[in-house]
């Protein structure tokens, strides 16, 4: 799931540019200009290069983090169909994590340079993991929602200039329909039970809607980097238009529900052909990425744990494999 | 970069044993996938394993959740061999303006069935 990347600005021109360097450039540009694709080994400026790196990682890193909310509810799910669906969408989120690292890695970033970061907590995720799952509702909110806002987000992304980045998309934009799905069925199930489970889908819709919103990033006057990235045809729509296009979706389907958003200003803007929201807490999406969400510490120390705690699967995998090739390597001699 | 490792890593083999925190990263493997019979393998993506067998393992859990293949193949990254990107333009230079080893050059057997 990606939040809108900051990005580096373009160096001016070098002077002292080498003539290779000037083909490449060109060629970069006149790619950029075809639409076409940018592939690992063309040359790219440094700020394209870096920017893709930040947020190709932090998506990665957003899919891994993303899957602690859910992994906590599979024990409690409340059947063993449920478990079995929210095993397999964890394990799709660890699935989508290792995509997107291939990816990065592309650029020149080692695998385990991008882990470290995060362990080191030196990188950033999307804020949207900071948040409790509290009920199991949130199971449901979190599918449509937040899953929602990730296809929104993600499908404009599978047409990303640079190629890497596009495939993960695609493989990463079919299997999140089902999720989505899922989630829907759980709200679905719970908004047609009793009253209080009809009350519980409703509070999770309530607390996830606008922190859903906030995952396409700052307001569009707040984003000034954005423009270098849809110049660069890294991004295909600016944070306000998919928002706007979420929420158009968003209000059709919670009728389905029989639920409502905790929104009264939605309106469809006939002058725009936007659809209009309540304004954001953008402080509160700032305390949340600066760290100061109500679960960043219990994220990255569960993480960090997990790291640790898989060191010696990690090692004796490693060792295991020495040990076979020098016997391999004995045995040829 | 070496051979085809799109990555960076070099996709050499693991070292003598040492300490863990000096130990080299997993090499890179490229993974392709046969999605059914009578059909080619096809690339994937990539992951990273200690030895060719974790990674047809973590291959079957990474590229094939739903379906998707009825065989794999994982080949270490550093294998691969591929054409000088900075190259291409003469490397691929032969077939340019040679229209006539496509069917679609040879226009006045129009309308003529089955040619």
């Amino acid at each position: 799931m990606a939040t809108a990347p900051a990005v580096d600005q373009m160096p001016a021109e070098s002077a002292t540019e080498t003539e290779e360097e000037r083909a490449g450039r060109e060629q970069f540009e006149r790619l950029i200009s075809e639409d076409s694709r940018i592939e690992p080994r063309d040359w790219m400026p440094e700020a394209y290069r870096k920017t893709l790196a930040r947020q190709i990682s932090q998506h990665a890193h957003s899919e891994i983090i993303g899957m602690q909310p859910e992994a906590n509810w599979i024990s409690r799910a409340p059947s063993l169909k449920r478990k079995a669906i929210l095993m397999a969408k964890v394990q799709d989120e660890a699935g989508h994590g290792l995509y997107l690292y291939s990816a990065a890695e592309t650029l020149g970033t080692p695998r385990d340079k991008m882990t470290e970061d995060l362990i080191a907590g030196k990188a950033r995720y999307s804020s949207i993991f900071n948040y409790p799952a509290v009920t199991w509702a949130d199971m449901g909110a979190i599918g449509w929602l937040v899953d929602g806002a990730a296809i929104a987000n993600q499908v404009p992304l599978c047409r990303a200039s640079y190629g890497p980045y596009g495939r993960a998309m695609v493989r990463i934009c079919k299997e999140e329909s089902f999720h989505q799905r899922q989630g829907f069925e759980i709200l679905l199930e719970l908004a047609n039970g009793t009253p209080a489970q009809k009350e519980m889908a409703q509070d999770a819709v309530n607390r996830w809607y606008a922190p859903s919103l906030m995952m396409f990033g700052p307001p569009d006057d707040d984003s000034p980097n954005s423009k270098q990235s849809m110049a660069w045809n890294i991004k295909r729509f600016s944070n306000d238009e998919l928002r706007s296009r979420f929420v158009g979706m968003m209000v059709e389907q919670v009728k389905v529900l029989g639920l409502t958003l905790p929104d009264d200003q939605i309106r469809f803007d006939e002058d725009t052909q936007q659809w209009e929201h309540a304004p954001l807490d953008w402080n509160e999406f700032k305390e949340v990425l600066a760290g100061r969400g109500p679960c960043n510490a219990q994220r990255m120390e569960r993480r960090r744990e997990a790291h640790e705690d898989g060191a010696w699967v990690r090692e004796a995998a490693a060792a295991y494999a020495d040990k076979r090739a020098t016997a391999a390597q004995q045995k040829a001699a | 970069m070496t051979g085809g490792s799109t990555t960076g890593d070099d996709g050499s083999a693991a070292p003598a044993p040492a300490a863990p925190e000096k130990r080299q990263p997993w090499p890179l493997w490229e993974v392709f996938v046969r999605s059914s019979r009578g059909l080619s393998h096809v690339h994937a993506g990539s992951l990273h394993a200690p030895d060719a067998e974790m990674a047809v393992r973590n291959a079957r859990d990474l590229y094939t959740r739903r379906n998707e293949g009825v065989s794999l193949w994982v080949v270490p990254a550093s294998s691969i061999i591929t054409s000088d990107p900075d190259a291409k333009g003469q490397f691929f230079e032969s077939p340019q303006g040679k229209d006539y080893r496509h069917a679609t050059y040879y226009t006045k057997s129009d309308g003529v069935k089955h040619l």
